[in-house]
Formats: C-alpha cells, structure tokens, sequence
C-alpha cells in the first residue's frame, strides 16, 4: 500500500517552536513524506553533514556519530521557520545556498509574519516557496514539484512526466484506499447506530 | 438511544459555542481534520504541546517583568512564539491578546504589559478550560 522507503521523499523540517514541529511534521507525513525534525539551524546544518565553519567535515575531528549516519539518509527538501533564536531560517537558506554540496536542495520558508519585504528577500536568494503560517495541507501539497524536478537526471522533461504521472497514480489509488476505508468505516457506525 | 444523542447533541452545542466565542477558529479545525486512523491522537497531542509550552512562556513572562530593568526585546520573544503557538492550534482569544501585548512591548509600556499578561493569563485559562472539557466529552 505505502512507497518503499527508498521511494519516498525526505524533508527536513526546522523551527524552533514545539508545536509548530509536531504540526508540520503531522502535514509531511500525511503527503507520505519521510520527515527529520530538527529545532535550529544549526542542528539542521549538523544533520546535513555540514559544520558551520568549513564545507566538508574535518576527518581528524571525532564525528559525532549521528551525523555520520546522517550523512547517507539523502534530504530531498528542507523546510524552515524564519524566525529562530541564532541562526534565523533566511541565515540557514543562505549558508545552503553557498553550500556546493547543499546548493540545489529545494529550500522553502516558514512565517507568521506577512512582510512582503521579507518574502522577497528570502525568494530573491534561493528560497523556491514561502508559506505563512498556520502552515496548511495544501501548502504542502505545493512542494512536490520542486521535489520533481531536482528527482531525475539526463531529460529532465520526459522523465519528469513519467514521474509526474506515478505520483500522481500513487496519489490516486491512496486516496481511493482511504475513501474505501472511510466509507467501510462509515457502515461501521451505521451497524452501531442501528443497535 | 435518546440519551446517546441528547448527549451528542450536548457536545456538539459546547464545540460550536467555543468558536461562535471566539476561543478557537479554523485552524483548530484543521487540526482536527489532520487526525485520522494512523494519527488518532494528534489534536489531544498538539494541544497537550501548547498547555506545556504556554504554561513556561507565561511563567518567563512574569519573570521578566518582574525584572528591575526589563528586557522589551526579551519578553517581546517570549510574547511572539505564545502568540504562534497559539494560532497554530486555533486559540484566536490568546493569539489577539498577543498582538497587543507586542504593542506594549514595542512601546516599552510596562503598565500596557501588565495588564496584557494578566489578560493573556485569563484567556489561556478559559481556553485551557474548554478544551479539557471538550476533550473529556468526546472520550
């Protein structure tokens, strides 16, 4: 029924605020997203095997060892809250974005606030979304395109449809496996009802 | 069977009431409508999240407040993650008290402030209140 876990897309989610982690976590799930939750940037850096200071992990520094393993759990998209305590989610987009490993990574912005100044800052340097928050199911459903693209190599057209048009069958026949459980469900309760 | 839905009839009455009240909007029923088979107790789970972290933030609060020299940018910290806490899970009364108190925060009025803990304090208890309630009925 679910996508083998290598077929699934993982995001990394930033934000500092508890609540705000467990909902987005909740959103990327239910899209059949694989999610890594983090609360700062720069523990998102950490995870993505990047260290602040220098573009590769020194070899004589004992690595954590997380961060090793992390290193081959592959992040397909990175979603973050702007406004953080340190390291702010436009300072994060930018050390991706300067980043050769990290550069083509999708990265998209979280805020509660609407400052149009801001939304084109962080879309003028790389960010490819900016969703305001209470973040809802249908801002996440925006994101898989910009997973599209950056999925495939060599023709990035017909490969792109093709991966399109899984998805969008995958997509399909969930929801049809969902509405069938629901409406099983449903006669459930009409059983119960009738008791 | 008529007591059941007398009974459903109750709830349903209380749960429409908290948003014709203003104490929840929307976005608590979006969060609703993200739980499901493989999540059942998600909104239980995010409002418990919101008690816990509401209860530390206002205790910051009247801490810095209470400070000699308050620190503004501080609790104007402290006020801004209540205050999308609160929107997150649909706490409209709570999250409009915030806006106000960023205000006061702004201006650096201590007696705005004030005032806007002790308002935001009371409206957290009666949301607290009636989500208890609501959550106690529905099991």
């Amino acid at each position: 029924m679910g996508m083998a876990a290598e077929d699934q897309f993982h995001v990394l989610a930033v934000d500092d605020s508890i609540i705000d982690r467990k909902l987005i976590e909740t959103l990327l799930k239910i899209s059949s997203y694989q999610v890594t939750a983090v609360d700062s940037g720069s523990k998102a850096l950490e995870f993505l095997g990047l260290h602040e200071e220098d573009e590769q992990s020194d070899a004589n520094i004992p690595s954590v060892s997380p961060s090793n393993h992390h290193q081959v759990l592959e992040v397909n998209l990175i979603i973050t809250d702007y406004c953080m305590p340190g390291m702010t989610g436009y300072d994060l987009l930018r050390k991706i974005k300067e980043s050769k490993s990290l550069k083509d990574i999708p990265v998209v912005i979280m805020s509660s606030e609407n400052e149009p100044s801001r939304i084109n800052r962080c879309l003028e340097d790389g960010a490819q979304e900016f969703f305001l928050k209470p973040v809802q199911l249908s801002d996440v459903n925006k994101l898989r395109p910009h997973l599209l693209k950056g999925s495939s190599k060599g023709n990035q057209h017909t490969i792109n449809k093709t991966d399109e048009a899984t998805m969008e069958q995958e997509n399909q026949s969930t929801e049809r496996q969902r509405n069938i459980l629901y409406h099983d469900l449903e006669v459930v309760q009409l059983e119960f009802d009738n008791l | 069977m008529a007591y059941l839905v007398q009974l459903q009839k109750q709830f349903d009455d209380y749960r429409a009431s908290l948003f014709n009240e203003g104490f929840l909007d929307d976005q608590f029923e979006q969060l609703q409508q993200l739980q499901d088979e493989s999540n059942p107790d998600f909104v239980v789970e995010v409002v418990s999240l919101f008690f816990q972290d509401s209860e530390r933030l206002l205790n910051e609060l009247a801490t810095s407040l209470d400070q000699q020299n308050t620190d503004y940018r501080k609790v104007d910290a402290h006020v801004h993650q209540l205050k999308g806490s609160s929107s997150s899970i649909g706490a409209q009364r709570v999250q409009r008290v915030c806006i106000a108190f960023r205000n006061f925060c702004e201006e650096q009025n201590t007696e705005g402030c004030l005032k806007c803990l002790q308002q935001v304090k009371h409206e957290y208890t009666l949301v607290k209140n009636k989500l208890e309630t609501l959550f106690k009925v529905s099991n």
